[in-house]
């Protein structure tokens, strides 16, 4: 086994046993490259047959090319889509302008409204540790309350490969199978596995996505990166943190806390 | 690797951690950047601990609340490095950090010596069986880089050390506020011969292959895909082929390999580390918590397991009382019969009083009845099946090590 290989197989233990423990479980798929790797991770997991609903939360300010790759590949894939919107918070106009606001209402209130509806005990999702300083306090299990806070002062204990295996009928779990992944991982298995990404990420006019969200909301790095080995390249030599085009980190040095108490993912 | 580090708070951990990141190149300039912003918002002077400390209330009360994993590299390899608080009451938090890890950082205060969670920490080191250990005593500054305080802190960490049978791989003085021997020689300690801290470190192996070893597949879950009944899980140790029989514990039910399964591949061996599928030649009862062995040389089938538990709730945990347990995939309920010993993680002192009971950061020793049989090996051999955890009230409440 190579050092693929065991990411890989680690996290496909996490996916089998978040399934296993909490059986009305779903994903969640941004259509980034980390989701994507998550997804493809859970097709290799279940033979093929993804066993329960992977869940897309649309702004409506997410880039155009973003739905039209969702609806492709769910087709493809066979996958129980399900698309959550806040249609409230978007016909009275929330948006980009007070940007907390907006990622609360169109992003976090609309998982919320999503998980209630299809009543959803756990939920699987693609973040890493190296993302952000914050994520790096993460759990694999890592459970909320109903209002969705993180108690990040007092999480329970994980020893080894035991993961908490038991909620109240108040919480509900966050599962993060890919946390042990970095940025450049997650290009080495893409380009391994061949699986399919969309093209946001390569370079065009010397500009490329490094991450990506919402269109208004995710500004391109300079780049010269038009294919998979010249990202990975230029990610073994860059300096810059991942998420330095995205706004929420910049816009105070505490909103990606504050977001992430309110139950941002 | 995955290294954790480990010490009494105040020595010096996350400003260690902070060095070795800008030592090795590992922070981009923005993230340094946000930190200097933060510590001069805050009034302070820049300093390299709040690279760990990332959340705000850390930062305002100066201590580490959670295990926090940041990677760096250095010229031979990859590292990760799990930050432990020193606080005492975020001990669950420290032996979540040390359980994941592959080798352990013990620091010490050289001014300061070895205190009270100085021993606590190395007793859980030792108790998880912690076997690639550095000692660093740190700000060395602090007593003018003197050899003899050096000698008098690494006899006092050795001696209790010894007890508790955990033998440092090197022992370093360093100042981490300066980076001096961690990864340049210091100029101000040339009584020092040994090597840096990051060449030690670069001298540990990683962890021997366990393909080599017996095979031990504890099955995860059973799927029906398409016409196939496939029994997944992540082979322990050994490896597994097609055609050969198999042996599932604890029933002892004998059965052939008629396929190993993995999406868009056709394997037909899988070995120690695959998260892997199989399907069995007859159509037996397999579910989860089985374990998947070859017929020769099989696994301990037990109700009784002398065990050193951690205690780490604050929830007593009294004898009788039925729990949780889950060994690999196995999940049994089961109870304490009986206290052999139990002591206090600090002092090493044994503690008679309430021996019907374990309470808060208190090791016991004892005789653990399962209700229905488990499957065992010994720790050193497959630590998955060596080791275990109790759940209480729906959180893990304490670990174990399994005695042979």
């Amino acid at each position: 086994m190579d050092y693929l290989d065991e990411l890989e197989s680690k996290s496909i233990y996490i996916i089998r046993e978040a399934y296993k423990q909490f059986h009305d479980i779903a994903m969640l798929w941004s259509i980034g490259k980390d989701s994507s790797t998550l997804l493809w991770l859970c097709r290799k997991a279940f033979f093929g047959k993804i066993p329960f609903p992977v869940v897309h939360i649309d702004t409506g300010y997410k880039f155009k090319k973003m739905t039209e790759w969702r609806d492709s590949y769910s087709k493809e894939w066979n996958l129980n889509l399900i698309v959550g919107r806040n249609e409230e918070a978007i016909k009275a106009g929330i948006g980009p302008k007070n940007k907390l606001a907006c990622c609360n209402a169109l992003k976090t209130e609309a998982l919320k409204q999503t998980i209630n509806k299809h009543k959803f005990r756990a939920l699987l999702l693609g973040i890493r540790r190296d993302e952000h300083g914050i994520r790096s306090k993460e759990r694999y299990f890592s459970p909320r309350n109903q209002e969705f806070k993180w108690n990040y002062k007092d999480q329970p204990p994980e020893l080894w490969d035991q993961f908490k295996s038991r909620q109240s009928d108040e919480e509900h779990i966050r599962v993060h199978p890919l946390l042990h992944w970095k940025e450049v991982d997650i290009w080495e298995y893409i380009k391994r596995e061949n699986i399919p990404i969309i093209d946001l990420y390569f370079a065009k006019n010397k500009k490329r996505y490094r991450s990506i969200g919402c269109e208004c909301c995710c500004s391109p790095i300079e780049s010269d990166a038009d294919d998979i080995n010249k990202i990975i390249h230029e990610l073994k030599t860059t300096n810059t943190s991942e998420r330095a085009g995205r706004a929420q980190d910049k816009e105070s040095v505490y909103t990606m806390q504050k977001l992430r108490s309110l139950g941002y993912m | 690797m995955n290294i954790v580090f480990v010490g009494h708070v105040d020595h010096g951990k996350s400003t260690l951690i902070g060095r070795l990141l800008y030592d090795t190149g590992s922070l981009p300039p923005d993230k340094i950047e946000e930190v200097r912003k933060t510590c001069e918002m805050l009034g302070k002077e820049m300093e390299f601990g709040f690279i760990l400390d990332h959340l705000q209330e850390e930062r305002e009360q100066g201590i580490t609340i959670d295990t926090c994993q940041i990677f760096f590299k250095t010229e031979k390899r990859d590292y990760v490095i799990i930050d432990a608080p020193g606080h005492v009451e975020f001990i669950k938090n420290m032996i979540t950090g040390a359980s994941q890890a592959d080798a352990a950082i013990l620091i010490i205060d050289a001014k300061e010596g070895v205190k009270e969670q100085t021993k606590r920490h190395a007793y859980i080191l030792g108790m998880l069986g912690m076997k690639k250990v550095i000692v660093l005593i740190n700000k060395m500054d602090l007593v003018d880089y003197k050899q003899e305080r050096f000698n008098e802190v690494k006899q006092e960490i050795t001696e209790f050390l010894k007890k508790i049978n955990v033998e440092p791989s090197y022992i370093i003085p360093i100042v981490a506020k300066d980076g001096d021997n961690i990864a340049k020689k210091s100029e101000k300690m040339d009584w020092y011969k040994g090597e840096t801290f990051l060449n030690c470190l670069d001298s540990f192996s990683l962890p021997e292959k366990k393909k080599n070893k017996l095979l031990r597949f504890p099955v995860q879950d059973v799927y029906k895909v398409d016409d196939k009944r496939i029994i997944a899980g992540r082979i322990e140790s050994g490896t597994i082929k097609q055609g050969e029989e198999i042996v599932v514990l604890p029933e002892k039910t004998k059965t052939k390999v008629n396929s190993v399964e993995k999406l868009f591949q056709d394997p037909t061996h899988a070995e120690a580390g695959e998260s892997i599928g199989i399907t069995t030649e007859d159509p037996l009862f397999i579910e989860r918590g089985n374990i998947i062995c070859h017929p020769d040389n099989l696994p301990e089938v037990t109700s009784t397991i002398k065990a050193n538990v951690f205690w780490m709730s604050k929830q007593d945990f009294n004898i009788n009382e039925i729990i949780t347990m889950k060994i690999s995939t196995q999940e049994v309920s089961a109870k304490i019969e009986k206290i052999e010993k139990k002591i206090n993680s600090s002092t090493l002192e044994e503690i008679n009083e309430e021996k019907d009971k374990l309470k808060n950061n208190e090791v016991g020793t004892m005789i653990i009845k399962t209700l229905s049989p488990v499957v065992i090996d010994d720790f050193n051999y497959v630590p998955e099946l060596g080791r275990f955890v109790f759940e209480k009230d729906m959180i893990t409440s304490a670990g174990g090590i399994i005695a042979f």
